[in-house]
């Protein structure tokens, strides 16, 4: 065969040099590409197109699934469809009267918040979307969703699952949105252990189930088995909603802060479906961040100045 | 010697990325996740030793935007690694054509370690640092499939006589 190309081809004597010039011009273009990605997040519609571009790819590694659910739909049976209908209905009056005594709760729950003058917890809207591929890259969690801006995707939105907090959108396409997980190793959410009420930071770590909370202190009240839920202090993911289920905690005198790992509580590894979620009063456009900095900037210049 | 009639059956350098992406991005088991060879790159090394006049780092780079939209990475990221392995392939193409089997692995080896090496350095000046030891992983599992690899994409070539 490698006869066979060699009399084929003739660049095999005269090949072009490997072209320095436009390799190293390739490389810059590269590196200002990354930095400027990575600064100031300014190049959105190129990703937007290059997005639009790879759907095609999403759609094909989507396809077999996609196929299966369709097939398992058109071929369900009468008997398995009236006995899944029976099954539903149960839960949804199981679901009722639980609810019912859920909206007493929070009624009571309201009103006390209201005696202790606290924030009242944000509700909101929820809608369905599918993951269409995992990441590529297994030391960042990160999914596709197929839902896009077209559908009022908005960056930093929360992502829920069943169980619980999933992630936050961190990029949007017309088509589609990327949504990074809780787990991933970049991330960080404001969590409280619902126990006592220990405000905290939990992180992603390599672990897809494992979140890992490295600033709780050895004389902290917390157990195995206590649900850490977020707290909505940084503004970015609702209060309330659980993040994970302490997995190991363990005092470490020699050092200030004792180890502590929770498993996700959402199921991060396996779901095909997961959660948007709108909130209620705040309108997707007003943004928390970027209010306060304009105010701090003159403060920190006069300070300078003055010593 | 550089006017060829035509350039014939490109689209199966096309059609040989498209699986390379699907492959990258499809659906694995956990514990298969830090073994999954890095197709793209691989596709890139063959057709950057077999068709150097037609494919070199300009298609390298626009294979990795297109990985870096795949895979939410920096814009650029996957690009720079692509252009760098390209960059290295062109640069042995000759002595490497003529290598035997178990020399290519060897070559593509120390490719894809740069080509991981590029991304690890990227990731670390991100703050991504976890795992560092299994992301040498995908370079052992792509280079042990090297001859595999080359025997079937050597017979797509030749049965669509891409030139």
């Amino acid at each position: 065969m490698a006869v066979f190309r060699r009399q084929r081809s003739p660049q095999l004597f005269s090949s072009r040099p490997a072209g320095a010039l436009r390799t190293l011009f390739l490389i810059l273009i590269c590196i200002v590409l990354m930095v400027y990605d990575h600064q100031t997040g300014r190049l959105k519609q190129i990703h937007a197109a290059l997005a639009t571009v790879v759907w095609p790819v999403q759609v094909i590694v989507d396809a077999p699934h996609s196929l299966l659910v369709w097939a398992g739909d058109k071929l369900a049976t009468h008997v398995h469809l009236v006995n899944e209908n029976a099954d539903l209905k149960g839960r949804l009056l199981q679901a009722d009267a639980e609810l019912q005594q859920f909206a007493a709760l929070q009624q009571e729950n309201e009103r006390l918040r209201n005696l202790m003058q606290a924030a009242s917890h944000v509700s909101g809207r929820v809608s369905v979307a599918m993951i269409v591929s995992a990441a590529l890259d297994p030391f960042r969690h990160m999914v596709v969703i197929d839902k896009g801006t077209g559908d009022g995707v908005f960056e930093g939105q929360t992502v829920l699952d069943a169980y619980g907090i999933v992630g936050q959108v961190t990029r949007t396409a017309p088509l589609a949105s990327e949504v990074t997980l809780i787990s991933d190793p970049g991330q960080a959410i404001q969590v409280e252990v619902n126990r006592t009420g220990l405000r905290t930071l939990a992180v992603g770590s390599a672990d897809l189930t494992q979140l890992s909370l490295p600033y709780v202190t050895n004389s902290a009240d917390v157990k195995e088995g206590d649900l850490v839920v977020s707290s909505g202090l940084g503004g970015r993911y609702p209060a309330g909603y659980p993040v994970g289920i302490i997995s190991h905690f363990e005092r470490n005198p020699a050092e200030p802060f004792a180890h502590v790992a929770a498993r996700t509580a959402a199921d991060l590894g396996h779901g095909h479906e997961v959660l948007l979620f709108w909130p209620a009063q705040t309108p997707p456009q007003t943004e928390l961040p970027p209010k306060p900095a304009p105010t701090l900037k003159p403060q920190a210049k006069a300070g300078k100045k003055k010593s | 010697m550089r006017e060829f009639s035509s350039p014939r059956g490109l689209w199966t350098v096309a059609a040989s990325y498209l699986a390379a992406l699907v492959l990258t991005i499809w659906p694995l088991p956990d514990w298969a996740e830090v073994f999954r060879p890095v197709w793209v790159p691989l596709v890139t090394i063959y057709w950057c030793l077999w068709l150097p006049e037609r494919i070199g780092v300009v298609t390298a780079f626009f294979a990795g935007l297109l990985v870096d939209a795949l895979s939410g990475t920096l814009l650029g990221e996957h690009a720079l690694a692509l252009v760098l392995v390209a960059w290295a392939t062109l640069w042995l193409h000759l002595q490497v054509r003529v290598f035997p089997w178990w020399q290519q692995c060897v070559v593509v080896l120390g490719i894809l370690a740069l080509h991981a090496f590029a991304l690890f350095w990227v990731d670390g000046m991100l703050g991504y640092t976890l795992g560092a030891g299994l992301r040498w992983m995908p370079v052992l599992v792509s280079a042990a499939l090297w001859p595999w690899i080359t025997q079937v994409m050597a017979r797509l070539q030749n049965r669509y006589r891409t030139a």
